[in-house]
């Protein structure tokens, strides 16, 4: 099958620091695909890189039979992929709707003069960017009524869930999510393991992770990707990046990873 | 925006509300307007008009009972008491014709987050463009200032002055997205110095563009502008006659421009304040919040970082530039002086002390800077210097007004009451006065729980090609 999102030779760098170095990767489409690495490994940066945020200094990026690389952060999210940040960048002063109906930007197609006439077509793509909105916020587990709240106020574990609804709402063919369940307890965390299945099962949504939690990467990875220092060390199934003598050793080397809980939060 | 409405009134409200309340405004306001009637030169009464027109605005009734407050006091009263008093005209000019100007910064600076300081630039493209194409400038392009006779006819006549609003509002528009353009990798202080710096060109400009061809006639300005004409039935003298027993004085064509420009004013202030709010709650008005916000954030989301800052530098540009037709066509005179960067702090000014973001807020902001401007300070500096003539001395001081140092006219303190005013607002009240929905929310509610990991990872910096 053609690979959904294809890196080749990607490397960018940071002054002398070398973030990304010559990493290949390859997401089938219909996977729930799996970023590890100790901290500071560059996956980050990999997300920042495949979603334009920073221009690769070398390297192909492909996505869905077209050449990424170099575009603008906005074009990419139009042709099909969105993200969450590892940081949760939420519109803190806007609210949990409002933030929703950003992410559906492009999906949205009112015009100036639309807005400013207030056509017909123009009420009728808002209400439905607006439904569109209401529906993804429960579809992500959020409690019915929160849309008029601004998104600061909302505890930790929601506004992660807002923004993957944000993310979703540019109905997006690949989803990047970078930790999604850092700071989360284990409940939640579980719940969160549910929402990234039914992302992939029931929207056909192809799933990208940058994870630390061992337990969430073995348990739902279908494809690992190891990175250290920026390089690819390894990739595979779980049961054979486990096994992987560097990757013990890229772990071990640093902070060992267990499969009590999360590992390597902070910095 | 759908900010969850405080549903809890005001004291003031309260006291306004059911009937009790339309009474109590229309009391105020027909007091006001009686005593502008009985004195039509007093300063408090004035005040007591705002005051009115404030009071309707705050009034907790619906809709459509203070848009008829509201409308009719603008429309119908004003205009009636601008008849004893011209001024009162005037007043309400500059106050329309600055809150247009504040409500188009406001979008720039309020609802996008770009801070421009050289927002008067636009208005003076405006202002010039019918400067030139509305005078006998065209035909002196070759001579040098304050050299050429006046000719009895104009190159355009005076009603195309209506096509230049609409050229007002694409030239300027044009210049937003001209000054937009450079400005577009620059974020905070970087970009308001930038903005700072290109209000000055275009002001330098004017003052320089005398040669080698003459198109502003340099620092003595463009004079005469036209203005449009007025429907004859207007100028008749019957009319005016009977305009004239009304006001139980003489009104001429003056008097009607007053009029006429008033409405005018307003007109293009009740248009702007519309868009604005349409805008604000749509597509644009969100990416604009959003790149606020955080605009890696908002990129990340599809919104186009360099369409959506050069839509709000343009939109914004573009009211200013039907003001400045419509100001050129005012003055009949236009000079680079007008367009000088205290012109941009004070419309900033309106807009802070208002309330970014906050469209109410701004008009209002606008009202009491341009009161303080060319009302408060004036006529206490008269007061004073008619005391001054006078042989009274000062109270409890026992010091005759006569002596007292021509420097303490309050107009020369124009400066120092707007540093202070904004001082004590960045106190008390860092939202501004009406402020909108989102700052309130912002600036005086605590976050229920600070995000954990918002310090794990370091600052996301973008690189430059973000924003090319
Ligand atoms: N904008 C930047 N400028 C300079 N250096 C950067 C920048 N962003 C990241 N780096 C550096 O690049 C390296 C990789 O950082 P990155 O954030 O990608 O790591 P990570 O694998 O996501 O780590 P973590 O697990 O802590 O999130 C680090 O050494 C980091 O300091
Ligand atoms: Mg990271």
């Amino acid at each position: 099958m053609r690979p959904l999102l294809e890196l080749r030779n990607v490397t960018k760098c940071f002054g002398g620091l070398v973030a990304v170095n010559n990493v290949d990767l390859q997401i089938e489409p219909g996977r729930i695909a799996s970023v590890i690495g100790p901290n500071g490994a560059g996956k980050t940066t990999i997300f920042n890189t495949i979603t334009g945020i920073y221009r690769p200094d070398a390297g192909t990026i492909r996505f869905d039979g077209q050449n990424i690389a170099g575009k603008r952060p906005d074009q990419i999210t139009a042709a099909g992929m969105c993200r969450t940040f590892q940081n949760i960048r939420l519109f803190h002063n806007m609210t949990v709707l409002e933030n929703v109906l950003v992410g559906a930007h492009t999906q949205t197609p009112s015009t100036l003069w639309g807005a400013m006439l207030r056509t017909r077509s123009f009420q009728r793509a808002e209400e439905k960017a607006r439904q569109e909105a209401i529906r993804l916020l429960r579809y992500v587990g959020l409690p019915a009524g929160l849309g008029d709240q601004l998104a600061k106020n909302l505890p930790y574990g929601q506004q992660r869930r807002i923004e993957i609804a944000r993310a979703l709402a540019a109905n997006p063919k690949l989803i990047l999510l970078d930790e999604p369940t850092a700071g989360m307890n284990p409940q939640e965390t579980e719940a969160a393991i549910r929402l990234f299945r039914r992302l992939r099962d029931e929207l056909g949504v192809t799933v990208v992770l940058i994870e630390h939690d061992m337990k969430v990467v073995m348990g739902i990875s279908e494809y690992v990707t190891v990175i250290d220092y920026g390089q690819k060390i390894a990739e595979g199934t779980t049961a054979e990046v486990r096994k992987n003598q560097r990757v013990i050793e890229a772990y071990l080397g640093r902070s060992a990873p267990s499969e009590q809980g999360p590992v390597g939060e902070g910095s | 925006m759908s900010v969850a409405r405080h549903s809890q009134l005001s004291p003031l409200q309260r006291l306004l509300q059911g009937t009790p309340g339309l009474w109590i405004v229309l009391a105020v306001a027909a007091g006001a307007s009686y005593g502008f009637v009985q004195s039509p030169r007093s300063l408090p009464v004035r005040l007591l008009l705002i005051f009115s027109l404030l009071l309707i605005y705050f009034m907790p009734q619906k809709g459509w009972i203070k848009l008829l407050y509201g409308g009719g006091m603008l429309l119908i009263v004003l205009p009636y008491l601008g008849l004893f008093n011209p001024f009162l005209m005037e007043l309400g000019f500059q106050i329309a014709a600055f809150a247009t100007l504040a409500i188009g910064l406001n979008i720039v600076v309020g609802f996008a987050g770009l801070l421009d300081l050289g927002y008067v630039a636009f208005f003076a493209v405006g202002a010039y463009l019918w400067a030139f194409f509305g005078s006998q400038q065209l035909w002196h392009t070759d001579e040098a200032p304050g050299t050429f006779t006046i000719f009895a006819t104009f190159p355009f006549p005076a009603w195309w002055f209506w096509i230049f609003l609409g050229v007002g509002v694409v030239g300027a528009a044009f210049t937003g997205v001209l000054l937009g353009f450079p400005v577009l990798r620059l974020r905070g202080d970087y970009l308001a110095i930038v903005t700072l710096g290109f209000g000055e060109v275009i002001r330098v400009m004017a003052n320089n563009l005398d040669k080698p061809i003459n198109l502003t006639n340099g620092p003595q300005g463009i004079t005469p502008i036209q203005r449009p004409p007025i429907p004859s039935f207007f100028t008749s003298p019957e009319f005016l006659e009977q305009l004239g027993q009304l006001a139980g004085r003489p009104v001429g064509l003056n008097d009607l421009y007053g009029f006429f420009f008033y409405f005018m004013a307003v007109a293009i202030l009740v248009l702007a304040i519309f868009l604005a709010l349409r805008l604000d709650n749509s597509k644009l008005g969100r990416a604009w919040t959003a790149i606020r916000e955080d605009d890696v954030a908002a990129v990340a989301m599809g919104v186009p970082l360099r369409r959506t800052k050069l839509a709000a530098f343009a939109i914004g540009a573009s009211f200013s530039g039907a003001m400045g037709v419509l100001y050129a066509a005012n003055r009949t005179f236009v000079s680079p002086e007008t367009f000088s960067l205290t012109v941009s702090i004070s419309i900033l000014v309106m807009v802070i002390l208002g309330g970014l973001g906050s469209i109410a807020g701004v008009v209002l902001g606008a009202a009491i800077v341009t009161m303080l401007n060319i009302d408060i300070l004036q006529t206490l500096s008269l007061q004073l210097s008619s005391l001054r003539q006078g042989s009274g001395t000062i109270p409890l001081l026992g010091i005759p007004w006569a002596s007292l140092p021509t420097q303490l006219d309050p107009a020369r303190y124009q400066r120092l009451f707007f540093g202070l005013l904004l001082i004590v607002m960045m106190i008390f009240r860092p939202e501004g006065i009406i402020p909108s929905q989102r700052r309130r929310l912002e600036l005086h509610e605590e976050p229920a729980q600070e995000p954990l990991a918002a310090q794990l990872e370091g600052e996301l910096e973008p690189d430059h090609k973000l924003e090319s």
